[in-house]
């Protein structure tokens, strides 16, 4: 077709036109693009360089080793132990079910374990390790090394997990860790964020517990570029975390497994202190268990036999516990007594085996009477009314005071759980707690230490400390919080008249030294490390008037729970004292019986830092002391093998 | 003027064609290739594999084309035109039955030795089919409603091929291309205004429309609206590539990251960042000084391409051309509005930049067409 040149020439001037047009619109299009390159890379950059970097970078945390713990001699009580565990990384295992049934032919695998492991598998990301067996032993974990070219993605990993290598003896005392509870995140308003990083263990009870802040550290971080789904490309700087701090107790280890091996299986406690510095060598409670156990996660049937158990293994007796002090409290009497100035040592008071106060009769425990009884005489044969008499005359509130100003009525803070103040009565308690009023009865009750009044047997052997100085002795458990040594506690002068506490001591030294003394089957002979003590035996029942009739008053006649607790409190050597022991032995009977032996043995070996001579021994104890010293070290040996071996 | 009134021996023949040819464009060409060899190459890590190296030899064989293209006279190519969109319209058919199907569209059909996108050819053979419907009709009809109707059924059969794939992106470029050569070719101002004030009118109605018992959308298809609207709504689902393409983009800075540095591309946080969000990648690593100059290089071959047109007094030339850069230049609008959250997401790749093949070698044949009308016209 022929077209007219001027309808040619004409139309394409409007082309002309019309893509001149075109391309400027194409222009001022462009010109908005560089607007918008502009507007984002430029005026928002900073904004999306950080969204970028939050992007690609995660913050992971590195879990700082847990301070350990040792005994004064550097004996390690808590440490740490690199545990094993077995990890499988989807990808690279090809084969999963073929992967494991050859790692399944190496090594023992828990059924339970690997169905939640390879569950795990599926769900996650194909390049992250997942857990198939845990606490592997080393020689699983040789076996798997050296097996690796069969075994591709499985990979053999280590981390630390706790270990208490003295096992149940220092239980009560270090506790255990273990791992993060809803409840114990709940505690803190902000919790560490290591608390959340799984698999990973704080303390539950006793220092492990108490010290936690101290002995958990700060965590280290790392920083990691991840891709978009997750998978770690490389590290990009790390902080390293600050390990816990190591405390340093003041128990010495070998003397608590001697103790431990010498209660047996008595539900009892022991505690052991130095008296010029209040450092406790040795508290024991009785029977134990293995926190081990506890670390690896106990199972619901053996935690069930441990709360079940009427001896209580779970209970940390030498602090938590408290316990009628019997007898023992004798010596608080005589000294509220003699420093109201209403007895003189010699003075002597007619025991007739009863005192009749209100119309009621409180017998002593000797039925037929002591007779005439001073000071020295009436503790060393512990005659009852001779401290009703005291205690009428001195009133309950002297008494209270005294038994405060020697450690009574009131918890030392020493790092264990669950400390408990004791009880030490008064008129103002009594009315406020059980909203009655104080009658003479509940004065002559606590004379010998019954009815309201309870000590612990930490705050029997503070009791101890401090009569034996006259000085304010507080306990201490922790001796360093990493290289800072913790304060002991400054003992002033309690300012006793020192006449007074000399009657006092002489009188607990015929305990067990004057043969007619109540302890005297327990003595030692050795003139250097010869003790003063006490003996209690607190009643847990009251006898009722049909028993009494039947005759019926022989504790061993009695089933276990309704025995009375035996307790013996002494310090040694009586010239130049060093240590102060509390023994309470639950339902054991008679305190001379029960818990004497207990304390001399304890204490000769506190003394002597191991086995003592025989020759401290009275010549007819000494072939069953050697029996049993020689069952003893058998014990401890079996118990924890490198207990003999000092770290 | 027709290429009948030619005085033919001012065209160059022979050899001397390469004399004529327009070398700065093929420079810019090459340029704008580079850049994608660059970045496929940063995208792979460092690598020629998988993409750099398929890309060069498509280049390659692209700019052969090219030149082949370019020295057969222009006169032969329109006169190939109607057959060239019949060619394209019958394998855009083809595909329904025998393509592959990809990313859940069929939209290749595989000749063994590359993958042939029919809807790609389909975007040059209608410039051309539109090209030679303009050169022939009488300029005094163009805007008869009758001969408006016409190259609109032209534009609209491929483009609802291309829908069925379904392939938006490229019918959204057929359907804009379809209508900027209607524009070029003088069709009268009216229509255009009463099709974008209807456009604006319809969608008005569709927003008005929301919430009401008439709903002209499913509730999803609004959701869809308003996470383009505002990505932020949904980082995790449908907004997710786009978030991170823009941080991609603006974590460049200035100068950007540094070559193989971008952290948002490497770590695969940017989605399909050898293809449709390469230019982010690129933004990321150069920074805004790298991705302003990719739009200059951009820029100027639209305006090597107007000033060729300009030159040129030969209807279907001119057409052509202009038609050919205004394709050009909606690829990279559309890629970049889309990568820079101006427009939704719709798969359009950037020109000789992105990875792809017949994309590739179907605008190496157009920039072919646009060398041929070059060299061939009146002097």
């Amino acid at each position: 077709m022929r077209r007219a040149p001027k309808d040619s020439a004409e139309s394409m001037r409007r082309i002309s036109r019309r893509g001149v047009l075109l391309g400027g619109a194409q222009l001022a299009f462009a010109g908005a693009l560089a607007l918008r390159m502009r507007h984002l890379q430029v005026d928002q950059a900073d904004e999306f360089r950080l969204l970028a970097e939050e992007n690609r970078i995660n913050i992971r945390l590195i879990p700082p080793s847990r301070g350990q713990i040792f005994d004064r001699n550097g004996v390690i009580l808590a440490g740490n132990e690199p545990s094993y565990r077995i990890t499988i990384v989807r990808e690279d295992a090809g084969d999963v079910d073929d992967t494991i049934a050859r790692l399944s032919a190496l090594v023992q695998l828990d059924e339970d374990e690997l169905g939640r492991a390879v569950a795990e598998m599926q769900r996650s990301a194909p390049f992250l390790p997942v857990t198939v067996a845990e606490r592997v032993s080393w020689e699983d974990i040789s076996r798997v090394a050296v097996n690796a070219p069969a075994l591709p993605g499985v990979t053999p990993e280590v981390g630390l997990s706790r270990v208490y290598p003295r096992k149940g003896d220092f239980a009560h005392v270090v506790g255990y860790v273990g791992p993060v509870s809803e409840r114990d995140l709940a505690r803190y308003e902000q919790p560490d964020p290591v608390l959340r990083i799984p698999r990973f263990q704080i303390g539950k009870v006793g220092i492990e517990a108490r010290h936690e802040e101290q002995l958990r550290g700060r965590a280290g971080a790392k920083r990691v570029e991840v891709n978009a789904v997750g998978r770690v490309m490389r590290e990009l700087d790390r902080r390293e975390g600050t390990p816990g701090a190591d405390l340093q107790l003041t128990v010495d280890a070998g003397l608590q497994s001697y103790i431990q091996a010498r209660l047996g299986t008595e539900s009892a406690s022991v505690v052991v202190m130095d008296v010029n510095n209040g450092d406790l060598l040795g508290i024991a409670s009785s029977p134990s268990y293995d926190p081990n156990k506890f670390v690896r996660g106990i199972s619901v049937a053996d935690y069930s036999t441990l709360r079940e158990n009427d001896h209580r293994p779970l209970a940390s007796k030498t602090v938590q516990d408290a316990y009628p002090p019997g007898s023992t409290f004798k010596m608080v009497t005589a000294l509220a007594a003699l420093d109201a100035g209403v007895v003189a040592p010699d003075e002597t008071v007619w025991c007739p085996g009863h005192l009749k106060v209100g119309g009621r009769r409180f017998h002593c425990w000797k039925r037929a009477g002591h007779g005439h009884m001073n000071l020295e005489q009436s503790l060393r044969e512990s005659c009852d009314v001779y401290y009703y008499d005291l205690a009428l005359k001195v009133g309950i509130e002297r008494i209270a005071e005294t038994a405060k100003r020697l450690g009574l009525g009131h918890a030392f803070s020493i790092g264990m759980s669950a400390v408990t103040d004791g009880l030490i009565p008064d008129k103002e308690w009594k009315l406020r707690e059980r909203g009655k009023s104080w009658v003479i009865g509940d004065t002559v009750n606590s004379s010998i230490g019954q009815g309201f009044v309870l000590c612990s047997p930490l705050q029997q052997a503070v009791m101890t400390a401090r009569l034996a100085t006259g000085r304010s002795v507080a306990p201490r458990l922790v001796r360093h919080i990493g290289d800072t040594e913790q304060a002991i506690s400054e003992a002033a002068d309690m300012n006793f008249n020192e006449n007074h506490l000399r009657q006092i001591r002489r009188a607990m030294f015929a305990v067990s030294n004057n043969r007619r003394g109540t302890a005297y089957r327990s003595r030692i002979i050795e003139d250097a490390y010869r003790m003063a003590g006490k003996t209690g035996t607190s009643q847990v029942r009251n006898i009722t008037a049909a028993e009494r009739a039947r005759g019926v008053t022989r504790n061993e006649d009695l089933p276990w729970k309704r025995r009375d607790h035996a307790l013996f409190v002494n310090y040694a050597p009586y010239d130049n004292p060093k240590i102060a022991v509390s023994v309470v032995v639950e339902h054991g009977g008679g305190g001379s019986k029960a818990a004497a032996p207990i304390g001399r043995d304890v204490t000769l070996q506190a003394l002597f830092g191991g086995p003592p001579p025989l020759d401290a021994y009275p010549s007819g104890d000494r072939a069953h002391i050697a029996a049993q010293q020689e069952r003893l070290q058998k014990l401890i040996e079996e118990s924890s093998p490198e207990a003999s071996s000092r770290a | 003027m027709s290429y009948l009134e030619y005085t033919v021996k001012t065209v160059p023949a022979g050899w001397r064609k390469m004399l004529f040819i327009n070398w700065p464009l093929v420079v810019l060409l090459t340029a704008l290739a580079g850049v994608g060899f660059l970045m496929l190459y940063s995208v792979a890590g460092g690598s020629m594999a998988p993409w750099a190296e398929p890309q060069l030899k498509r280049y390659a064989l692209g700019l052969a084309l090219m030149f082949v293209v370019a020295m057969v006279p222009i006169w032969f190519w329109r006169n190939m035109s109607v057959m060239a969109y019949l060619i394209a319209l019958a394998l855009l058919v083809a595909v329904e039955f025998f393509g592959t199907v990809g990313m859940g569209a069929q939209r290749w059909i595989d000749l063994g030795f590359m993958r042939l996108q029919p809807s790609e050819l389909m975007k040059i053979a209608m410039v051309m089919m539109l090209a030679a419907y303009y050169d022939w009709l009488p300029m005094r009809k163009t805007s008869h409603p009758f001969w408006v109707i016409l190259p609109v059924f032209i534009i609209l059969l491929p483009t609802g091929l291309v829908l069925t794939q379904p392939d938006l992106g490229t019918a959204i470029l057929l359907v804009a291309g379809g209508g900027l050569m209607m524009f070029l070719a003088g069709v009268h101002w009216a229509y255009f205004v009463t099709l974008i004030a209807g456009g604006v009118a319809g969608i008005y109605t569709v927003f008005l429309s929301r919430g009401t018992d008439w709903q002209l959308l499913k509730d999803y298809q609004f959701r869809r609206i308003d996470t383009f609207l505002d990505p932020s709504t949904d980082p995790l689902g449908a907004g997710y590539h786009i978030t991170q393409a823009k941080i991609a983009m603006g974590s460049g800075g200035w100068t950007g990251r540094g070559f193989m540095q971008g952290t948002q591309s490497r770590l695969n946080f940017l989605p399909e960042k050898h293809t449709d969000f390469i230019f982010n990648t690129l933004a990321e690593e150069f920074g805004f000084i790298g991705g302003f100059s990719l739009l200059a290089l951009y820029v100027l071959v639209l305006v090597f391409c107007i000033t060729s047109a300009l030159q040129n007094r030969d209807r279907y030339s001119a057409l052509l051309i202009l038609g050919i850069g205004a394709t050009f230049f909606l690829f990279f609008a559309v890629n970049m509005s889309m990568v820079m959250g101006l427009a939704p997401v719709v798969g359009v790749p950037l020109p000789l930049v992105s990875y792809g093949g017949s994309a590739m070698l179907v605008l190496m044949i157009a920039f072919g067409l646009v060398q041929s009308a070059h060299i061939h016209r009146a002097r």
